[in-house]
C-alpha cells in the first residue's frame, strides 16, 4: 500500500517536472531529488564563497581605484551569490550550520578552480574572462532548473555575473594592447587558467553516472560536455581580439562537426585537485575555517544584544 | 470540520523552522540567526515582492543586511523583512480542494458574456 502510494507520488512528480512545472519547497518530491538538490546546490553554495579568496588576494594591489572598486563590487557579488544559494539549499531542509561544517570538515566540495593561486594581476583578467564566463555558461541553463528556489537564485546570479566577465576580459584586453611585458603576463594568465576553466564543467559524460537522472529530473539541462563545447567554441573565438593563444596545440575548427577540436584533458589533475592536492586546497579551507572562528563573537555578540533589546522591550510593555 | 488554513511556513521554507518557542534568538552561537523572509518594493507604486531570504539577529540587522544583499544595484525603495516563523500559508497538497469553489465559476470572467460585435468600447 505505501510503495503504490510512493509510487504513484513519484509519477505524479514527473509528471509536473515533464510539463515543465516547478517544483516549489512544500511538495512532495522524492528522496533523490532532495539529496541531489541538496549536494548540487551547497557545493555550488561553497563555491561562491570559496572563490572570493582567489580575488580577494588582489583587491590591496589592484592597479587602479577603479580597478579595486570593481574587484571590491565582483567579489561583494560573489558573497551575495552564496547566501541566495544557501537559501535555495534551506528551503531543503538543511541548516545553514550543517552546510557550513560540511565544508569546513571537509564532507562539502567546492569547485577545484578556486585551489589554484592568483599570481599576477592578469589572473584577475583571466578569472573573469574564464573562470565567470564557464560558471555562466553553466548557470544559465539552470535558470530554469525545475526547483523553483534554486531557478528565481539562478536568475538574480545571472543577472550579476555577466558584468564579471566584462570586467574580466577588459583587464586582458587592456594588458593585450601593452607592453611586451604587459603582453607576456596576459598569455602566461590564459595558458595557467584555460585548461582548470575547462574543467569546471566536471568529469567527461561518461564518468558522471547521475547525468541522467539529474536530466530525466531537469535539475540538469545539457551533459558536462555539452557546455564544455560550447565554452571551447565561445574562448576561441574570443582569445582572438586578444590577440593571444589558448594553450592548446589541438585546438582546430571542425567543419564537420560545426565545432572546435580540442585535446585531451588532464583528468588525473582533476581528480588531484579534487582530492584535496591542489595547489591551494590547505590554504582556502584554512582561510575559510579562521574567518568563521574569527566571527564567532561577533555573532554571539549580535545575538546576546538582540536578546537584550528583546528584553528592554517586554520590560517597557510590562 | 476540514482546516484549510493549517501553520504552514512561507512557501519556501520546511516545517523544521517552524520552531514552537518564539524567543527568535538563537541561544547558543552553534545554532543559526533567525530566518527573515525579505520583500521589496522595486518603485513607487509598485507591491513588496518576495526576494528571498537571509538570516539576521534581529529585524534591523535584516532590514541592513537585506539592502546590501538584495538591493545591491537599485533594486529597491522599500524593504520589509518578516521573521519567516510568522508566516502562515496555504498547504500546496490541499489545493485541489482549496482552490476547487473558483473552478466552477466562469461568470466572474468579461469573456463568459457573449455581446454583439457592433457594441464599442466595453
Ligand atoms: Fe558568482
Ligand atoms: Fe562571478
Amino acid at each position: 500500500m505505501e510503495k503504490n502510494g510512493t509510487i504513484q507520488l513519484e509519477t505524479i512528480f514527473q509528471d509536473r517536472i515533464d510539463q515543465e512545472i516547478r517544483i516549489e519547497p512544500k511538495d512532495w518530491m522524492p528522496d533523490k531529488y532532495r539529496q541531489t538538490l541538496i549536494r548540487q546546490i551547497s557545493q555550488h553554495a561553497h563555491s561562491e564563497i570559496v572563490g572570493m579568496l582567489p580575488e580577494g588576494n588582489w583587491i590591496t594591489r589592484a592597479p587602479s581605484l577603479k580597478r579595486k572598486a570593481t574587484l571590491i563590487a565582483k567579489v561583494q557579488d560573489e558573497a551575495g551569490h552564496g547566501l541566495y544559494l544557501y537559501s535555495a539549499a534551506e528551503t531543503l531542509g538543511i541548516s545553514r550550520a550543517e552546510m557550513i561544517n560540511q565544508l569546513h570538515s571537509g564532507k562539502a566540495k567546492y569547485s577545484s578552480i578556486f585551489n589554484y593561486p592568483t599570481l599576477t594581476w592578469a589572473d584577475i583578467g583571466a578569472i573573469g574572462w574564464l573562470v565567470d564566463g564557464a560558471a555562466i555558461m553553466n548557470q544559465v541553463p539552470l535558470c530554469r532548473t525545475s526547483y523553483g528556489p534554486y531557478a528565481r537564485a539562478m536568475v538574480r546570479i545571472c543577472k550579476e555575473e555577466s558584468f564579471h566577465q566584462r570586467q574580466g576580459f577588459e583587464i586582458l584586453l587592456t594588458l593585450s594592447r601593452g607592453t611586451d611585458a604587459q603582453k607576456a603576463m596576459c598569455q602566461d594568465a590564459i595558458n595557467r587558467w584555460w585548461w582548470p576553466s575547462v574543467m569546471m564543467f566536471g568529469p567527461s559524460d561518461e564518468a558522471s553516472p547521475h547525468t541522467a537522472q539529474s536530466m530525466r529530473w531537469k535539475i540538469k539541462r545539457f551533459t558536462n560536455d555539452e557546455l564544455r563545447q560550447k565554452f571551447v567554441d565561445i574562448c576561441a573565438e574570443q582569445v582572438k581580439i586578444l590577440e593571444m593563444h589558448l594553450p592548446d596545440p589541438d585546438l582546430k575548427w571542425n567543419e564537420k562537426r560545426g565545432h572546435y577540436d580540442f585535446g585531451p584533458i588532464n583528468w588525473d589533475e582533476f581528480w588531484q585537485v579534487i582530492g584535496g592536492n591542489g595547489p591551494c586546497n590547505k590554504e582556502r579551507l584554512a582561510a575559510r575555517i579562521k574567518a568563521h572562528e574569527d566571527g564567532a563573537w561577533v555573532r554571539e555578540a549580535a545575538s546576546a544584544f538582540a536578546a537584550k533589546q528583546q528584553q528592554k522591550q517586554k520590560a517597557a510593555v510590562a | 470540520m476540514k482546516t484549510y488554513l493549517t501553520k504552514q511556513f512561507y512557501g519556501d521554507y520546511g516545517d523544521r523552522e517552524s520552531v514552537k518557542e518564539s524567543s527568535g534568538i538563537a541561544a547558543d552561537s552553534a545554532r543559526d540567526w533567525p530566518l527573515w523572509e525579505v520583500f521589496v518594493r522595486s518603485k513607487m507604486g509598485l507591491d513588496h515582492k518576495h526576494v528571498g531570504s537571509l538570516h539576521a539577529a534581529d529585524a534591523r540587522m535584516a532590514i541592513e543586511n537585506a539592502r546590501d544583499v538584495y538591493t545591491r544595484r537599485q533594486e529597491g525603495i522599500s524593504i520589509w523583512v518578516v521573521e519567516s516563523r510568522h508566516i502562515h500559508a496555504s498547504n500546496p497538497d490541499d489545493a485541489a480542494s482549496f482552490y476547487d469553489p473558483a473552478d466552477d465559476k466562469v461568470y466572474r470572467h468579461p469573456t463568459f458574456y457573449e455581446l454583439p460585435d457592433e457594441l464599442k468600447a466595453m
